[in-house]
């Protein structure tokens, strides 16, 4: 994979520029991306009124009435500035799933395309850390990178009509979990009672991009437990702070 | 003000200036798809620019006010606004109380997108900071989708003065330029370089047409294909409000107020976001083309509309304090004012 480059800051519109640091996906260039983010929240720039981190760029979001044309060169200057400091720990969100059964229908064909049991599929979609490159697609839907290979399932060739939010799938080498009700093909091998996306929350998601997730297998009671305590509003997802740099 | 729905129109949703903040979290923007006409039809009928009003769609509503009384502004295209079966006219601040029927007898050309501002603005609960529908994902607005006959709106609470600003017209100078010829202005980037210098110069040189698939998410357009120079998917960026991404085949697809928060085409360029408002006007068939402008010409444009909505701010205010005789006032005449020890013998005549 291809790491960072020197930034590049490209037009966007009259209302957006876009700092880029890297053309594929790749987690020294998303770490660019959310140190600049991170740099710009901490540090304001007048007239600045939107952060969207992606893969490998930072849109940066203005109100033009409030900015110069020099505001490229400014956020080039600021994305050099920050060259050289390096990522260290980052934050874990742990979330409970139940896999298999009628929450993760796809279970079997997963473990029967990787030539593994149901139960080893699950303790190696359990045995590491993924990181959060972005949210996108739909409200709250994190595009996770770092899933075991092995695990890697095509999609389904008939899409579902309608998966139920929290549903947990995988799509090609990706990993992923439903936010919302939606349609889609990934193949499904569980779900978590955690809501992924609540307009009515602040903030509205659980997840975020840096953000780093770990899969936690729950039994039928520990399930409903959840379930119930999310119900409440009574639910803290447990965060963990990582310390090393590592996936597994 | 309360008011029924009697018929729903085509498309009838509660827009605002859409739901900014939440692009990082993948929650889509929304908001009116024509914003400068928006924004103007606000401010016409008393309102802070950005307050929730009815966005309409080629066939408008009829709307019966059950109870109150209230200023309403119709902006955008023009769709046949009536009050009580006669034609009213547009950008213009309209009383109308308990008994009233605004209606819209059809499309008379200028577009398909009309806008239905109510001073107080259309009081549904915000969500994430915003009143905007989003219909994919069912999120704000009226109950998250568009008004069904029988639906009950409510307005909110009148802004100062609102009364005093019936008849309020928006001078024609503050209003844009929506000839139909006009090419709309599109920065370059940021992926113009993922395409052959030949499919820039197709891209900038030709007539396009507005497919049947063209809603409040985008426009894909039809002409002449736009060559890529190394393949048509990038690693997934941002989509700003007007980028024109163009996939496989060539077409570009222009990214509108509904669109996905992030995409995997490379995006050519980024049409100005007044402009934006100029494209959602236009309708299946209809042409469009680009030209190219600099970032510098873009933020001076910008910061001319700005101008402009705050030029139609102080015409609200020179009209709403504006003298005022009562019917049958000769409008001339003389009296003493009175300022401490000091008498002002003050005169007025009539300018004929």
């Amino acid at each position: 994979m291809d790491g960072p480059t020197k930034p590049r800051v490209l037009f966007a519109g009259d209302r957006c520029v876009v700092v880029e640091f890297g053309t594929a996906i790749d987690r020294a260039v998303n770490a660019r991306v959310q140190q600049l983010r991170r740099d710009l929240e901490a540090r304001p720039l007048g007239g600045i009124t939107e952060l969207v981190p992606t893969y490998r760029s930072l849109a940066v979001y203005f109100d033009p009435r409030r900015v110069g044309e020099g505001l490229p060169e400014l956020l080039a200057s600021r994305a050099a500035s920050l060259e050289g400091s390096a990522e260290t720990g980052g934050r874990c969100v742990v979330i409970p799933v139940g896999y298999g059964g009628e929450r993760g229908p796809d279970l079997p064909e997963v473990a029967r395309h990787a030539g593994l049991s149901e139960s080893e599929v699950v303790s190696r979609h359990t045995g590491r850390d993924y990181y959060c490159y972005m949210l996108g697609f739909t409200p709250g839907f994190a595009y996770l990178g770092g899933m075991d290979e092995t695990l890697a399932t095509p999609r389904l060739a008939n899409p579902r009509t309608k998966i139920p939010a929290g549903s947990v799938g995988i799509a090609g080498a990706q990993t992923g979990i439903y936010p919302i009700d939606s349609p889609g093909g990934w193949r499904l091998i569980g779900r978590t009672p955690l809501r992924l996306f609540d307009p009515d929350r602040t903030p509205p998601t659980l997840l975020d991009a840096g953000l780093w997730v770990r899969f936690v297998a729950v039994d039928e009671g520990e399930y409903a437990a959840v379930t119930d305590q999310v119900r409440r509003g009574a639910y803290v997802p447990e965060v963990r702070d990582r310390e090393g740099n590592h996936e597994a | 003000m309360r008011l029924e729905v009697r018929r729903p129109g085509l498309l009838s949703t509660v827009q605002d200036g859409g739901r900014w903040g939440y692009q990082g979290k993948g929650v889509p923007v929304a908001g009116a798809m024509d914003l400068p006409a928006f924004r103007r039809g606000n401010l016409v009928a008393g309102n802070e620019p950005e307050e929730a009003a009815l966005e309409i769609t080629v066939l408008g509503p009829t709307l019966g006010v059950l109870e109150g009384e209230g200023i309403v502004a119709a902006a955008g295209a023009d769709l046949g606004f009536a009050l009580n079966g006669a034609p009213a006219p547009l950008l213009t601040a309209v009383r109308v109380r308990s008994g009233d029927e605004i209606s819209f007898a059809g499309p008379r050309g200028g577009g398909c997108r009309g806008y239905l501002c109510f001073a107080g603005g259309v009081a549904v609960p915000p969500v994430m900071g915003s009143r905007s529908t989003f219909l994919r994902g069912a999120l704000g607005g009226f109950h998250g989708r568009a008004l069904r006959a029988g639906d009950v709106l409510e307005t909110g609470d009148l802004p100062p003065l609102a009364f005093a600003g019936e008849g309020f017209s928006c001078p024609p100078d503050l209003d844009l330029d929506r000839s139909a010829d006009r090419p709309l202005r599109v920065v370059p980037g940021p992926q113009d370089d993922a395409f052959t210098a030949e499919g820039r110069e197709i891209f900038f040189s030709s007539a396009y047409r507005v497919t049947d698939e063209a809603d409040r998410m985008g426009y894909r357009l039809e002409g002449p294909p736009v060559a890529h120079s190394r393949g048509a998917d990038i690693v997934s960026d941002a989509v700003p409000l007007g980028a024109i991404q163009i996939p496989g085949h060539g077409r570009p697809i222009c990214m509108l107020a509904d669109r996905q928060t992030t995409g995997g085409y490379p995006k050519i360029a980024v049409i100005c976001s007044d402009d934006v408002g100029v494209l959602a006007q236009r309708m299946a068939g209809d042409t469009v083309r680009f030209v190219a402008v600099t970032f510098a010409e873009a933020l001076r444009w910008a910061k001319e509309e700005g101008d402009a909505l705050e030029n139609l701010r102080r015409a609200r205010s020179t009209w709403r304090s504006r003298p005022r005789f009562p019917a049958g006032w000769d409008a001339s005449g003389r009296w003493t004012l009175t300022v401490g020890e000091r008498a002002y013998a003050v005169t007025w005549r009539a300018r004929s």
